[in-house]
């Protein structure tokens, strides 16, 4: 059975539902990452697992115990939840030093004195913050800070922590190495890690699976990186993970065509058989799974080309539709550039079929 | 919006019958009713209830008195020019000093703001002592000079009473300005010169109404003051018959004796002298919604700073020539009088002598007065940062309903003048609600917490603001109680807000007459109402010598609170 | 050939600090910017370019060397010349975009124009011109505050065309914008020059903007010019490490040649599939671009996949090769599990000699300052 569950969540703040029967589960040992946009309700599911807000409805299990359940009654309070947590802002208090920073769980949970030293002593190990014991926090870098808060994290607990989006305040180049750090003290440690994010990228970077959010605070998919990045479940996910074009399919005669306004090109591929329920479909692609080819039947014009060093970035006119084309420097050194204004003949690979969306007014 | 419920919800999570947060709210809303709202309403019932009746005969009584028009008229004439002047003397200063090339201005900076830490009593008091239409040393010794036959200079007079407290309340606008100066984005001057402006237009288009809420924001805290102020009026103006509101107030209560008919006539005036002061307030506060510049903003850039060329050195001067007469010669004048063995004789090295000293060190009235004003500091200073550090948590964290009149009860003190709060502290504690601290020292200390309230809570609101929810939250997961995060995390962390708190309210409490003036009895006399009193009873020299005492006390105590805040760390 | 509109002559900026000693900030810069032209001076913080900028600007002095705008001197250490940025005739836009906020859009807009005593109508004509450009019509009495950053850059730009300068200086005009909004203001701004001509010289620490803007690009470091070029020259054929690994991202190879064969460091076994360069050492740094490798089942270096990482745009691999390790990146559709064989090929990559150590301690002296 799954190490943490979560059952049918209902949370409102007055007249805003912000999760409605959430349920969501976490096997032990791993690394979760809950993606989605801002005020889709996931800082609100941590705060409930937590018990710094109460659920109107559901259940919360944590290892077979119930911190929360209202039909039952149950609601363990926050301190004795014993889960660890790293906040955005990490939440280290300035005024004590590192030692007493990550010693206060145990301090609460009146452990002897020599054993906290002694855990104190292997956990900053752990974190590489051995040489910081006695510096206050106002005297660390913030990946430092991130780092006390992180073995205070785990001094509350081995089993299972809880991280809320807590690189965004980190400069890009940081941010990476953090995840990596985290990973590392996550594999040696064994923990059962929940990542809260908005950023994407963090998330394939470190989730060993991943469940995805809406802004409506639903979950859409729940998978590997490999799972969401090659197999996205719905056009949803596929737009929340990159830039997507979509061009419209026509079923004419029992053949796909594409609809570029003014005519219908065949389409080669071959669409799948789920699709094909008479409701119209749109065909998504990224930029850089289009290429230049002339043998392509499928022609447009070049309207503005942009050199960003690593890739040009096209913008390509379609029939009526302007899409987006990235040709990376491997390719623009053996296909050649396309030239502002030029006729070009375009493929599509790796294509993904969806449900148009309704155009709404 | 999710941090303005986090305490909410942790309530809710709790689910406890009486939590902490529920006696806190009860506790900050009694203390307040019966500090602020008592006497105030008492102000309020004996002007307008005439033996249970309501009336407004008594504030038309007042009205019809040519003597309370022309204090009234006084007021508003003192309060205008001394905030028009003090509003020209800061932003020039703030502007000399702030962005241009003048020597010494980090110093100088610092000295400009001396005067706002000195009791202007005391000022007026070396200014009298200077230039008294009949007996001032400079008059005196310029008659002699220049054979005239009257003297030149007459401090006693309006325009006396503004000079002193414009050098004293132009601080208000200059550090406003000074810090705006400093934040100020330079890429918005830098832009006008771009546009083709040259210097001065820059200065006069772009930097100067760029600075305007600064500006009124300093102006108006100077009008309020100076409407609201006692020492100086009293002082320069008694002799002459120029009353203002305040000095009006003391006036007829003393003339009284104490009787009831004299409060209630005080009661009235001190309506029409909060009528003053709330109309300078709501203009107060319509300037500062209307305005408020983002001027800060962008990379840090030192500012470019304004090549004075030849003017550099006269303006130099000019800046040391103010100094002197602001800061050093009322200085040097109160201890030079100290000094002499009697007022009237020369002030040359043969006359000194310790006498004042010895006899002020010696007198019980006198060093009571220094015992009664360090335990009334001390202990307003303690119980108001107490008592603040508690209504700014329930406003800024538990935010019960009601937070608004919070609020507003806890910084509506302030704005009333000390006067009226003494006349309300005076009708609430003497017997008339059954408790009677007339004459003790409790009624001055109830005053002087109603009085500095508003400045704990302040402090230690912008405290909290800075104390994230997330830090009291982490150490309930980490296995606090509710009551254990507050003594673990909050309390540490503001406790620098809370000390400098204290400073802030025991700096001005020991230095206070305003309201002591009103409330002292036989054996309850501060400090300030002691050198008041010797000079009134014409002990020109004692009441020197106290004053030095009094400015060595706050300067070493102002010693004392930079070396402490220094240091300091936490939020 | 296009006239030279601002010309920089062996311009040089010391300045004197109290705690790291002196520094020099500009070091002997010399360049030319023609009429027309969208030039941008690239760089680490702590290059020195936004000192050389200010020093066209005229906020700051020069120590050394001589600026001409439009032929005219403007500073000039030798004749004692300094005119003042007021008389200067350029237009300047700053990050903090430095509208003033006391002024409704119109008034802003309006400024150089009434310094400058141009006649009322004429006022009204220009501004609503220089509005109607900018994309703010309609927004004349509306203040500073209540729009949004975009529309307040959009403010400065209109201000800084109003008076039609001959040259347009930007210093980071972009970043405070969101990316995205940051992506359309590049093309505003380019529009905005193919109608009124100016010249740009724009600062900027962000290279891909740079390069998606600029005629030509500087790229300096620690106060000296590094090299001057076209966005598609300075990019694939950088002139040395800086600048390869400034712009865009770089993967380097520790190689050795030997016999005209070039095998990677650690692995003298497998020779990379890869012709040695003219005037090759025996030992050199070989660098290219993660997304310029070709990754494929057979193709070229026979390695395996030792990490893989989703990006969001692409798929970033980390292979090994001889005793290092290479970074690559190809489109989602080329994948190869974790531990899978798979080859590398090289294209047209760059050759540089072995780096020395002291340059690297000098430039984190500088980012001290």
């Amino acid at each position: 059975m799954a190490y943490v569950r979560f059952e049918n969540i209902s949370v409102s703040y007055g007249d805003n539902q912000v999760l409605k029967n959430f349920s969501l589960s976490l096997e032990k040992n791993e690394i979760m990452c809950l993606v989605g946009p801002s005020g889709c309700g996931k800082t609100t599911l941590v705060r409930c697992l937590l018990g710094l807000t109460r659920p109107d409805e559901g259940e919360i299990y944590v290892d077979d115990k119930c911190l929360f359940s209202s039909k039952r009654r149950i609601n363990v309070p926050a301190e004795r939840r014993g889960i660890g947590i790293v906040f955005q802002d990490y939440a280290v208090w300035p005024h004590l030093t590192v030692k007493d920073n990550v010693a206060y769980p145990m301090r609460k949970q009146r452990m002897k004195k020599n054993e906290i030293d002694r855990r104190v002593k292997d956990v900053l190990k752990q974190v590489s913050m051995s040489e910081y014991i006695n510096h206050l926090p106002g005297q660390l870098s913030g990946g430092q800070q991130q780092r006390v808060a992180i073995a205070r994290a785990l001094m509350s607990s081995d089993d299972l922590i809880v991280l809320d989006e807590p690189i965004t305040n980190l400069d890009a180049k940081l941010r990476d190495q953090m995840l990596n750090e985290i990973r590392d003290i996550q594999r040696n440690i064994g923990t059962t890690i929940f990542y809260i994010t908005h950023d994407q990228k963090a998330a394939l970077h470190l989730g060993d699976q991943l469940a995805i959010m809406n802004g409506r605070g639903e979950l859409v998919q729940i998978g590997s990186d490999e799972d969401i990045i090659l197999r996205p479940k719905s056009r949803f996910i596929f737009e929340f993970i990159g830039v997507t074009n979509f061009i419209p399919l026509k079923l004419v005669n029992s053949e796909y065509k594409l609809d570029l306004g003014r005519e219908m090109i065949p389409w080669p591929e071959q669409v799948p058989d789920t699709m094909a329920h008479g409701k119209p479909i749109e065909m998504g692609t990224r930029p850089n799974d289009i290429t230049f080819d002339d043998a392509s039947p499928i022609k447009a014009k070049v309207k503005r080309a942009v050199f960003l060093g690593s890739e040009y970035d096209y913008f390509i006119e379609l029939g009526n539709m302007e899409i987006r084309l990235q040709q990376s420097t491997l390719d623009a050194a053996l296909v050649g550039v396309a030239k502002e204004g030029s006729e070009v003949g375009l493929r599509f690979l790796n294509p993904h079929y969806y449900e148009a969306k309704r155009r709404e007014a | 919006m999710i941090n303005l419920r986090r305490n909410k919800d942790l309530a809710a999570v709790e689910g406890r019958r009486i939590g902490l947060d529920n006696v806190m709210t009860a506790l900050a809303f009694v203390l307040l009713l019966v500090i602020v709202v008592i006497p105030i309403s008492m102000i309020i019932y004996n002007a307008f209830f005439h033996e249970g009746k309501f009336t407004f005969n008594l504030i038309v009584e007042q009205l019809t008195r040519s003597t309370t028009l022309s204090s009234m008229w006084n007021t508003i004439k003192i309060g205008g020019l001394v905030t028009l002047f003090g509003t020209i003397m800061g932003v020039f200063y703030a502007w000399l000093l702030g962005r241009s090339n003048i020597p010494g201005k980090k110093l100088m900076r610092s000295l400009f703001t001396i005067p706002y830490m000195f009791p202007p009593f005391l000022g007026a008091m070396a200014w009298d002592l200077l230039l008294n239409g009949r007996s001032g040393y400079l008059n005196r010794w310029m008659m002699q000079t220049f054979n005239l036959s009257s003297a030149p200079l007459n401090i006693n007079t309006i325009w006396g009473i503004v000079f002193v407290e414009v050098s004293y309340y132009f601080p208000f606008v200059f550090m406003q300005v000074v810090s705006a100066l400093e934040r100020m984005d330079p890429t918005l001057e830098e832009s006008a010169r771009i546009a083709g402006a040259k210097q001065g237009t820059v200065i006069r288009t772009i930097t100067l109404p760029l600075v305007v809420p600064a500006i009124s924001a300093g102006a108006l805290l100077i009008l309020i003051s100076s409407l609201a102020h006692f020492g100086v009026p009293a002082i320069l103006g008694f002799s002459q018959g120029i009353f203002t509101l305040p000095t009006r107030i003391f006036a007829v209560i003393s003339r009284s004796g104490g009787s009831f008919e004299g409060i209630r006539q005080a009661a009235a005036l001190s309506i029409l002298l909060v009528v003053v002061v709330a109309l300078a307030l709501l203009l107060q506060r319509k300037v500062l919604s209307s305005g408020g510049y983002d001027i800060i903003k962008g990379k840090s850039m030192r500012p470019t700073l304004i090549n004075l060329r030849g003017a550099r050195i006269p303006l130099f001067i000019l800046a040391l020539v103010t100094l002197a007469v602001i800061v050093m010669v009322p200085l040097i004048m109160i201890f030079l009088v100290g000094l002499v063995r009697a007022y009237g004789l020369p002030l040359i090295p043969a006359n000194f002598t310790l006498a004042n000293y010895t006899r002020i060190l010696t007198t019980s009235g006198t060093l009571d007065s220094i015992k009664n004003s360090l335990i009334l500091a001390i202990s307003a200073g303690i119980i108001s940062m107490t008592l603040g550090t508690l209504i700014a948590y329930v406003v800024q964290k538990i935010k019960p309903r009601g937070t608004g009149v919070l609020e507003i009860l806890s910084v509506l003190p302030y704005s009333i003048p000390g006067t009226v709060l003494a006349i309300g502290v005076i009708l609430a504690w003497s017997g008339s609600l059954g408790i009677n601290l007339y004459n003790t020292l409790w009624i001055i200390l109830v005053a002087y917490i109603a009085r500095y309230l508003s400045f704990s809570m302040k402090t230690s609101s912008a405290a909290l603001l800075q104390v994230h929810p997330s830090l009291e939250e982490a150490a309930r997961t980490c296995g606090a109680t509710h009551t254990e995060s507050l003594k673990d995390i909050t309390l540490p962390l503001i406790r620098p807000a809370m000390i400098s708190g204290f400073f802030l309210i025991f700096l001005p409490a020991m230095r206070e007459v305003t309201t002591s003036v009103l409330l002292y009895g036989p054996y309850t006399r501060t400090l300030g109402v002691q050198i008041y009193s010797l000079r009134d009873a014409g002990m020109m020299p004692q009441a020197a010598a106290l004053g030095s005492v009094a400015i060595v006390l706050i300067i070493v105590i102002n010693a004392i609170v930079n070396a402490i805040t220094a240091d300091r760390k936490g939020v | 050939m296009a006239q030279v509109q601002v010309q920089l002559t062996n311009v040089t900026k010391r300045f004197v600090t109290k705690t790291l000693g002196d520094i020099v900030a500009v070091d002997d810069f010399n360049f030319e910017v023609y009429e027309g032209e969208c030039f941008s001076i690239l760089g680490p913080s702590g290059c020195g370019k936004t000192t050389a900028l200010r020093m066209i600007a005229g906020f700051e002095d020069l120590t050394e060397g001589e600026i001409h705008l439009g032929g005219r001197p403007v500073s000039s250490s030798r004749k004692n010349l300094y005119v003042p940025p007021e008389e200067r005739d350029l237009g300047m836009v700053f990050q903090a975009f430095a509208v003033w906020p006391h002024k409704n859009v119109f008034e802003n807009v309006a400024y150089p124009l009434r310094i400058k005593k141009v006649q009322r109508a004429e006022i009204e004509r220009r501004v609503k011109e220089a509005l109607h450009h900018t994309s703010l019509t309609g927004l004349e009495k509306t203040y500073p505050s209540d729009l949004s950053g975009g529309q307040q850059q959009r403010i400065a730009l209109a201000r800084s065309i109003v008076t039609n300068p001959k040259v347009m200086l930007l210093d980071e005009p972009l970043s405070n914008l969101d990316p995205h909004l940051r992506e359309t203001m590049r093309f505003e701004l380019k529009e905005l020059q193919s109608k009124f001509g100016f010249t740009i010289i724009f600062v900027t620490h962000d290279q891909s903007e740079a390069m998606a803007i600029s005629d030509r690009m500087l790229v300096a470091d620690m106060g000296k010019i590094m090299q001057i070029d076209t966005p598609e020259n300075l990019y694939n054929r950088p002139i040395n490490r800086f600048v390869h690994s400034f712009l865009g991202e770089s993967t380097f190879l520790n190689v050795v040649i030997k016999d005209g064969k070039v095998y990677a460091k650690g692995d003298m076994e497998h020779p990379l599939d890869l012709e040695a360069p003219p005037n090759a050492e025996s030992e050199m740094i070989m660098a290219t671009r993660p997304n310029a490798i070709e990754l494929t089942a057979d193709k070229g270096y026979q390695t395996h996949v030792q990490t893989r990482i989703f990006l969001t745009d692409r798929t970033e691999y980390v292979v090994p090769i001889g005793n290092q390790t290479l970074k690559v990146q190809t489109p989602h559709r080329i994948t190869f599990a974790q531990g899978e064989s798979c080859s590398v090929r090289f294209v047209e990559p760059m050759w540089y000699p072995v780096e020395d150590p002291e340059a690297e301690k000098e430039r984190q002296r500088r980012q001290l300052i």
